[in-house]
């Protein structure tokens, strides 16, 4: 099943990446045409998403549907009465592809059902009461490694062989290595277990959110570290710095205004998705810190062969992500203006 | 240049909103529980939870036996975490002590008909529900029926009242045909189709705890998702619930014996991972847990505040009868005489569980109250301890079934589920069967898959497991009934059948213990599964809870307890 969900993850990618390629790669090319560009751009992209999403959720329905097993097993058999009357109270006797547009229809109706596990409540609830958990440290997380990562690797470019690049090298080298179960449980026994600093569950003060933060934070911190500082030492290498330094433009400024708009391009592309991933929760980092957050119903519901949750945490990360990269493509063409969107 | 700066800012807000409306709604989520009940846990809500007894002076236990249950419905409950909240929020007609005898719970009396047919309980004075509203025996008729209400599909319906006349009508729908009958306020007939001896273990069972009909009837299966539609009548009600985080019970001024009940409340602390759990014991912030890590278990034995003690449970296997050669008791029996049950329970399960030489193990109660596995196979274990003799004695057997040395053996395949010591036991158990010289080779099967798999009879040999809901020895040794659900190695036996039977129908006590051994021997004769090792539950709970204790059903009580200075 697992499985089942990268495939339309992937697909999803697919279409999004594509497109980007051909419009990002002829972006630097074309120049703006008319003040509506923008707007059938956004028109666009967005009948894109729609089919996009569709295209998501019948895959996952079916994929999910095609692994064995249901939501309603467990070690000891309930007896076929409850099993039939479960499943008719659920709709799953009915046959597949009635079930499949009795999923649309509802879901259009903006109703995606009830969970089939965590009975009595609906799918939307649990999104509702647990994605502002999760958005909440992952926005946070994000904040974070932004305001470190740009820096530190603006630091690396302009100090590039010298002892801080080596350092900050070693350093996102290692936070992209360390899987963040690692880092979790470094920091549980560390600050929380054996120096007794800080709480090791729950989120309930500010305290709570250090462990997790640095957690989230650590892999995208290192991988913006290493974008930045890549794309700041080509801009660097361009003419037009050569001639703004030429006319007496004080370092600073020059950095400011110069380098860092146009080295911040790739950081923008990445921070999209990244963003997407991050505020819908990790299941690992929930797990260990005891975070009510959505992280654990992806993979939960996946285990557990919750259908209406697996399609509605599928279609919500996925709506997030094209989100998210249609922003990113606008923000794109705001910070540079010679990008065309079409 | 000014698009620049708006461009940045915009990326700053895209961030800064997700981040602010996630604050802007979780208040909504988290507290959405303090609404109603609780004036008093507001305060002590954002407190640190580092302390078992907040700032106000509230004496509030902390511990950990499980993650989020799935339901804490009675009626829909089938699982051992969702047990342990139904026991401290519920309290059914009947309850279990300390030594696991019945006692008075709602109701202050009970008798049985002569015939066995007709249970009448008698309700305590002045019962009240958690929101102080009257509690009658029409609360207990109309929950009862509820178990039986398809539109509810309680998946235990049939195991805790499938003997009462009129279930079968019931079941489909026509719930009033069930004989659960409110004669007044305070009295409570239930009609039997057949005797069951074991009733009154059953009316103890959290899934007829009574539930509130005005609650579950405006609110639907939601009544049972939120704190302040969750009325209940036990010792605590809940006030505070935090999915994925916490269950907050409080002290229940209304419940009949209050005044025994020392906590003013149990936070039970919903977490997953066994390490997270380890790390909160230590530091203090709980002080009781279940999810210990395996491996830290060497270390951790010789403590005087880890816990080992039975529950009533065995894992098996389950060798799949319909196919050759299982098909042969005697191959059955050479494979589980090959097993060194000593050095599977004590050494790969690092005594975490007990070696299974029956297949009921402690904590059975037989018909006269005594322990299920003292009487049985005259007070022997069926399997001897001695693993050499045994091994040579599964050689012989597999060479009278025509595989000497294993010759000829088809190879064959071990399925299981990745999880706790699952695995280690499928590498040894090829080590094991290989001294026979037979084949094996492991099938890892996710768990979701598993089940299905397993209950088809798609399989040669599996990984099997059973923990009892109630300590009548049917409970388990029903599973080997041919037509039993759970009876994944459909093992099929006239004879084991008729015994069983004979102990459904029987109303002397002798007899029914008496068939219900004949069952055992049977079983055990023909190896129609293997038992390996007996459960065991192991936790970690600090020295300072005084008068708690755990059951063989795999519930811990805390309502009685306290907690020492």
């Amino acid at each position: 099943m697992v499985s089942g969900q990268c495939y339309t993850m992937a697909f999803c990618f697919f279409i999004l990446k594509s497109d980007y390629r051909k419009h990002v790669g002829a972006a630097f090319y074309l120049f703006k045409k008319g003040d509506f560009s923008m707007l059938k751009y956004v028109v666009k992209r967005i009948l894109l998403a729609i089919v996009t999403i569709w295209a998501v959720g019948t895959l996952t329905f079916f994929l999910m549907n095609m692994v064995p097993g249901g939501p309603f097993l467990s070690e000891k058999a309930i007896s076929p009465q409850a099993t039939a009357a479960l499943e008719a109270k659920y709709g799953l006797d009915k046959p597949l592809l009635q079930r499949y547009f009795t999923y649309i229809t509802d879901a259009l109706k903006g109703d995606f059902g009830d969970s089939l596990k965590q009975r009595g409540r609906t799918v939307m609830s649990i999104i509702k009461m647990k994605f502002p958990v999760s958005a909440r440290v992952g926005g946070i997380s994000v904040l974070v490694a932004l305001c470190l990562g740009i820096p530190l690797g603006c630091i690396a470019a302009l100090k590039r062989g010298k002892f801080l690049d080596s350092l900050i090298s070693v350093l996102s080298t290692c936070g992209i290595a360390v899987p963040s179960f690692v880092v979790c449980t470094l920091l549980m026994y560390t600050l929380g277990v054996n120096l007794k600093l800080l709480p090791t569950m729950g989120l309930t003060s500010w305290k709570h959110y250090i462990m997790p933060v640095i957690a989230l934070a650590f892999y995208p911190t290192a991988y913006i570290m290493r974008l930045m500082r890549s794309s700041m030492l080509d801009v660097l290498g361009q003419d037009y710095m050569r001639t703004a330094k030429a006319k007496g433009v004080a370092g600073f400024w020059i950095l400011f205004k110069h380098a860092m708009r146009n080295a911040i391009l790739p950081v923008v592309t990445y921070v999209g998705p990244m963003l997407a991933y991050t505020v819908t929760g990790s299941f690992v980092v929930e797990k260990i810190f005891v975070i009510p957050g959505l992280g654990g119903e992806f993979i939960g519901a996946i285990g557990g062969r919750d259908y209406t949750l697996i399609m509605g945490t599928t279609i919500f990360l996925a709506t997030l992500i094209i989100i998210m990269n249609v922003i990113v493509d606008i923000v794109y063409k705001l910070v540079d203006p010679r990008i065309n969107l079409k | 240049m000014k698009k620049r700066v708006l461009a940045l800012l915009l990326t700053a807000t895209m961030i800064l909103g997700l981040t602010a409306c996630g604050g802007k709604d979780t208040p909504a989520a988290d507290g959405g529980a303090d609404s109603s009940q609780t004036t008093t846990e507001s305060g002590t809500e954002n407190e640190d939870a580092a302390s078992t007894e907040t700032a106000d002076g509230e004496k509030i236990l902390s511990v950990q036996v499980g993650p989020d249950p799935e339901t804490i419905d009675p009626a829909l409950n089938s699982a051992v975490d969702g047990g342990n909240m139904l026991l401290h929020s519920f309290e059914c007609l009947l309850a279990v002590d300390e030594d696991g005898q019945l006692i008075p719970g709602q109701a202050e009396s009970w008798e049985v008909s002569e015939d066995g047919l007709t249970w009448t309980f008698h309700l305590r004075d002045g019962l009240k529900w958690s929101d102080s509203s009257d509690l009658t025996a029409k609360d207990f008729e109309y929950s009862w029926k509820r178990v039986c209400d398809p539109m509810v599909a309680a998946p235990y319906a049939e195991t805790v009242l499938g003997m009462v006349e009129g279930f079968s009508e019931a079941i489909t729908g026509d719930l009033d045909a069930l004989q659960v009958v409110a004669a007044d306020d305070k009295t409570l007939v239930v009609t039997l189709a057949n005797p069951c001896s074991y009733f009154g273990s059953l009316a103890a069972f959290a899934t007829l705890s009574p539930v509130q009909q005005a609650t579950v009837e405006a609110n639907g299966d939601a009544w049972a998702t939120a704190a302040e539609t969750y009325i209940s009548n036990g010792p605590f009600y809940i006030s505070e619930w935090v999915p994925g985080s916490h269950i907050l019970m409080s002290k229940n001024p209304n419940y009949w014996n209050a005044d025994a009940i020392k906590l003013d409340g149990i936070k039970w602390h919903l977490i997953e991972d066994d390490n997270a759990c380890l790390s909160a014991y230590q530091t203090g912030e709980v002080m009781m847990i279940k999810s210990v890590p395996a491996e830290e278990i060497p270390s951790l034995r010789e403590n005087s505040d880890f816990y080992v003690d039975p529950i009533i449970g065995t894992y098996y296997l389950s060798l799949n009868t319909q196919r050759a050669p299982f098909d042969d008791a005697r191959v059955r029996k050479a494979l589980s005489l090959a097993i060194d049950r000593d050095y599977v329970a004590n050494t790969l399960m690092q005594g975490t569980y007990s070696p299974a030489y029956n297949f009921m193990g402690p904590g059975w109660v037989d018909t006269d109250g005594s322990q299920f596995i003292d009487n049985a196979n005259g007070g022997q274990a069926y399997i001897s301890e001695d693993y050499e003799a045994n091994l040579e004695e599964a050689k012989q057997l597999l060479a009278d079934a025509g595989y000497p040395d294993g010759e000829g053996f088809p190879s064959i395949v071990y399925s299981t589920n990745d999880q706790a010591y699952h695995k280690v036991v499928a590498e040894y158990l090829q080590e094991a069967w290989a001294q026979l010289g037979v084949d094996c080779s492991v099938d890892i099967v996710e768990w979701a898959s598993f089940t299905p798999m397993r209950r088809n009879g798609d399989y040669d040999s599996s990984r099997n497991g059973w923990v009892g809901d109630y300590s009548d020895p049917s409970n388990m040794l029903d599973l080997l009934y041919s037509t039993n659900g759970n009876n994944d190695g459909k093992f099929n036996n006239a004879e084991y059948d008729a015994a069983m039977e004979l102990s459904r129908t029987t109303l002397d006590a002798a007899e029914r213990s008496q068939a219900l051994h004949t069952a055992e021997d049977i079983l055990m004769e023909e190896a129609g599964c293997v038992p390996v090792a007996y459960y065991n539950d192991f936790w970690l709970q600090s020295d300072k809870i005084t008068g708690s204790w755990h059951s063989p059903y795999g519930y811990w009580y805390f309502m009685y307890a306290d907690i020492a200075e």
